[in-house]
């Protein structure tokens, strides 16, 4: 009888003591305004500017035309740069100009058109000449295709007026499956819930530990009858909350505010965020208390969660232009496996062949690390 | 006069050695620098190669097999699969085993030769559309190519137009050039922002600002012996960027070294100032290091480095103006790879002059009037 009420006195007091541990963190999380500016406050700045402001795709580029020939069919040319809506296009007669515009970076490309354009176009060996502004590559080549596809256009129209064929044999038709719009922020929009989950999880909690250890209140709470399991569980619960409301946040901006396709269902993507928020978690708790300091375990959280989240998770570059070695290394990364189950859900579908095997990775993550850091805080209060 | 500059400097080095003392915190300043550019340097590139792809060829003739060799000798693409049925095109793109299908229809040939146009199909995965529509080009280019020789061929001539392209400043346009010298802006500001911000969050929280306010420092001097270091920090982390680049990535620099110093100066200046501002919110480390962090990340996105600024919507573009980080990247790209000199860069140098001498002067005054 004295061993069952000792028991379900235990019981009951490790609710509580968790529960208390937990209402402890809670207040420190809701009264610091820190911790609520990067926890709800980053999340909706960010859910703005990924959703309104940055685009990878490529409008209004400013170009300077240069128009060195006045006859009908070079004009008709510079005109489909005006008329095509991924330019600005400014016309001008004198290269000097242009080059000076670019100088100042006031355009990104000088188209040039020569005077013996329309001379050479008769003859068959007509030449235009594209300047790009190169020191961002990838915008570069977006407009090297932009200013080909201006071109094709004009030669296209030509054809259609019978006048000659300059278009090739081939033509290519593209199709773009799960984004039919080609708009980048649909992929771009699942990809930061993971930036999101990740700074919540680890960058936020890598902190919290270290804190205690600076300001001496570890010791405090090993004189108390508080477990070790028991200190993990009142610093993971509320976290794990504000991990959740951060991610329901960034769900509802995707369907209501960006609509953003959602083909796969809210039960796999939630299940597999708690599976990586737990991960998250794990690692930050654990880098927490092996550093010990907040600087340092700040730093090291940024350089092995949030850097990996967003350079090699396959959220920004993809993973199969890396060189070997790198991409190596990101089959360690619980980012990619979450990075991928997210673009699939999002704009593909529950297609278990991808969900499944990912999840299953993040599962054996959470684990691990949850093992892992267990064990790193139990060594300390012995 | 002397006063003033003999106690500025024993803040300074009292700065330093809180800062360089604790070796873990050495670290901390000069290897994730490093590691981060080695990362920029060998990751963040949008071009592609390796790309698996596979083939629906229903034709299967000599014109389609030449189009297809065209794809798989351009490096750029690794054919894994050879396809039957148009179903199997939904499993390969669903489960991620290939980035495109390309599908040629059986009378391709025919058509060719009867000088008709001919289509291939082109069907990639757009969940990561970015990658899906550089592929898509690549195969554009190829085909070009495709179409060109086939003219020549069978005597249909040269196509009448020829687009030549060239890239200034990035002839081989490589997104590491673009990368690289940004790199010395943005690691500059993260950590100028970190280390100024905790340095008077750090005494605040263990009581010694208290003493350092009564001490005889007026409180600009407290701010210039704050300012210093960070400074001094700041730049050699600029500096480390640079030598990476230059000697670790050979990226070649076209400008001066006095005018990126004098840059990269005004530059770290106004960060410091936007740190002092920000430390003087923040009552506590913690609350110092999430501010910091909570800045930097629209810094990062709002400075064209990722995205270019000229796609941004209006509203944001005027909000870039106040980034000091926009101003910064562009001027480590302008110098470095254009080469340009100082009067070019007067439009990205007084903004920098503007954001230190606003928010120096409110952090100074701030250092003292908020105790109360």
């Amino acid at each position: 009888m004295a061993v069952l009420r000792s028991k379900r006195h235990s019981v009951s007091g490790k609710g509580q003591r968790v529960w208390s541990l937990v209402k402890k963190e809670s207040r420190q999380v809701v009264r610091d305004p820190s911790s609520i500016a990067l926890g709800i406050v980053l999340p909706l700045v960010l859910i703005l500017l990924f959703g309104y402001g940055l685009s990878l795709d490529v409008m209004n580029v400013p170009v300077a035309v240069v128009l060195e020939d006045p006859s009908p069919d070079a004009t008709e040319l510079a005109a489909s740069f005006e008329l095509s809506p991924y330019f600005d296009a400014e016309f001008l007669t004198s290269m000097a100009r242009a080059q000076q515009l670019m100088l100042a970076r006031k355009v990104d490309a000088i188209v040039r058109i020569r005077p013996d354009f329309g001379r050479r176009l008769v003859v068959g060996d007509a030449e235009i000449q594209v300047l790009v502004h190169g020191v961002d590559a990838n915008h570069a080549r977006i407009i090297q295709s932009y200013a080909q596809g201006a071109i094709n256009q004009w030669a296209a129209r030509r054809t259609a007026k019978g006048q000659a064929v300059f278009s090739g044999p081939v033509t290519v038709q593209n199709r773009l499956w799960f984004n039919e719009a080609n708009e980048s922020r649909y992929f771009l929009i699942p990809g930061l819930i993971v930036l999101i989950m990740t700074l919540i999880g680890a960058f936020l909690t890598s902190l919290v530990v270290a804190r205690e250890w600076e300001r001496g209140t570890m010791e405090a709470l090993f004189v108390t009858p508080v477990r070790p399991d028991e200190i993990l569980l009142g610093k993971t619960i509320p976290y794990f909350v504000l991990g959740m409301i951060g991610l329901a946040l960034c769900l509802l901006a995707a369907k209501f505010l960006f609509h953003v396709p959602f083909r796969g269902s809210v039960i796999v993507l939630i299940s597999a965020s708690m599976l990586y928020l737990l991960v998250a978690l794990a690692i930050g708790l654990l880098i927490s208390s092996a550093f010990k300091n907040q600087f340092v375990a700040s730093q090291i959280a940024l350089l092995v969660t949030f850097l990996p989240a967003v350079m090699l998770s396959g959220f920004l570059f993809d993973l199969r232009s890396m060189p070997a070695v790198v991409r190596v290394v990101t089959y360690i990364l619980p980012a990619r496996y979450y990075v991928s189950l997210l673009q699939t859900v999002f704009l593909a579908g529950d297609i278990w062949s991808v969900v499944l095997p990912n999840a299953a990775v993040l599962a054996g993550m959470a684990v691990l690390f949850l093992v892992f850091t267990r064990r790193a805080t139990q060594k300390e209060l012995v | 006069m002397f006063d003033a500059l003999l106690r500025i400097f024993a803040l300074t080095r009292k700065e330093l050695l809180a800062i360089l003392k604790d070796p873990r915190s050495r670290y901390s300043l000069f290897l994730p620098p490093i590691l981060q550019c080695l990362i920029y340097g060998y990751v963040a590139t949008y071009d592609l190669n390796d790309v698996p792809y596979a083939v629906l060829d229903q034709d299967r003739s000599a014109a389609s097999q030449k189009l297809l060799a065209g794809l798989d000798g351009s490096r750029v693409f690794r054919r894994v699969a050879n396809l039957e049925r148009a179903v199997d095109i939904k499993n390969m793109i669903d489960q991620r085993r290939v980035v495109l299908v390309v599908q040629i229809d059986q009378d391709f040939e025919r058509r060719l030769l009867s000088g008709a146009q001919a289509n291939v199909q082109v069907i990639a995965d757009g969940r990561n559309s970015n990658t899906a529509a550089t592929a898509m080009g690549y195969v554009s280019s190829i085909v070009e190519s495709f179409n060109s020789d086939w003219r020549t061929e069978h005597g249909q001539g040269d196509p009448p137009i020829r687009l030549s392209t060239r890239a200034w400043y990035n002839p081989n346009l490589e997104t590491r050039w673009h990368m690289i010298p940004a790199l010395i802006g943005t690691l500059t500001l993260l950590q100028t922002l970190l280390l100024t911000g905790l340095s008077v969050a750090r005494e605040r929280e263990q009581g010694t600002f208290d003493q350092l306010l009564v001490t005889p420092f007026r409180p600009s001097e407290i701010m210039v012996g704050k300012a210093l270091p960070s400074m001094f920090v700041g730049i050699m982390q600029a500096t480390l960027v640079l030598l990476v680049a230059q000697l670790w990535f050979r990226i070649p620099f076209a400008g001066s070294f006095f005018t990126l110093y004098t840059g990269m100066s005004l530059f770290v200046l106004a960060a410091i100032g936007m740190g002092l501002l920000l430390s003087s919110m923040a009552a506590t480390m913690q609350q110092a290091m999430l501010f910091s962090f909570l800045l930097i990340m629209p810094f990062s996105l709002l400075s064209g480095l990722t995205t270019p600024i000229s796609s941004m919507p209006e509203s944001l573009q005027y909000l870039t103006y106040i980034n000091p980080l926009r101003y910064a990247i562009n001027i480590a790209h302008r110098v470095y790879l254009e080469g340009a000199g100082l009067r070019l860069l007067w439009p990205e140098l007084w903004p920098l002059a503007i954001i230190a001498a606003v928010t120096l002067p409110i952090a100074s005054w701030l250092f003292r009037h908020r105790l109360t």
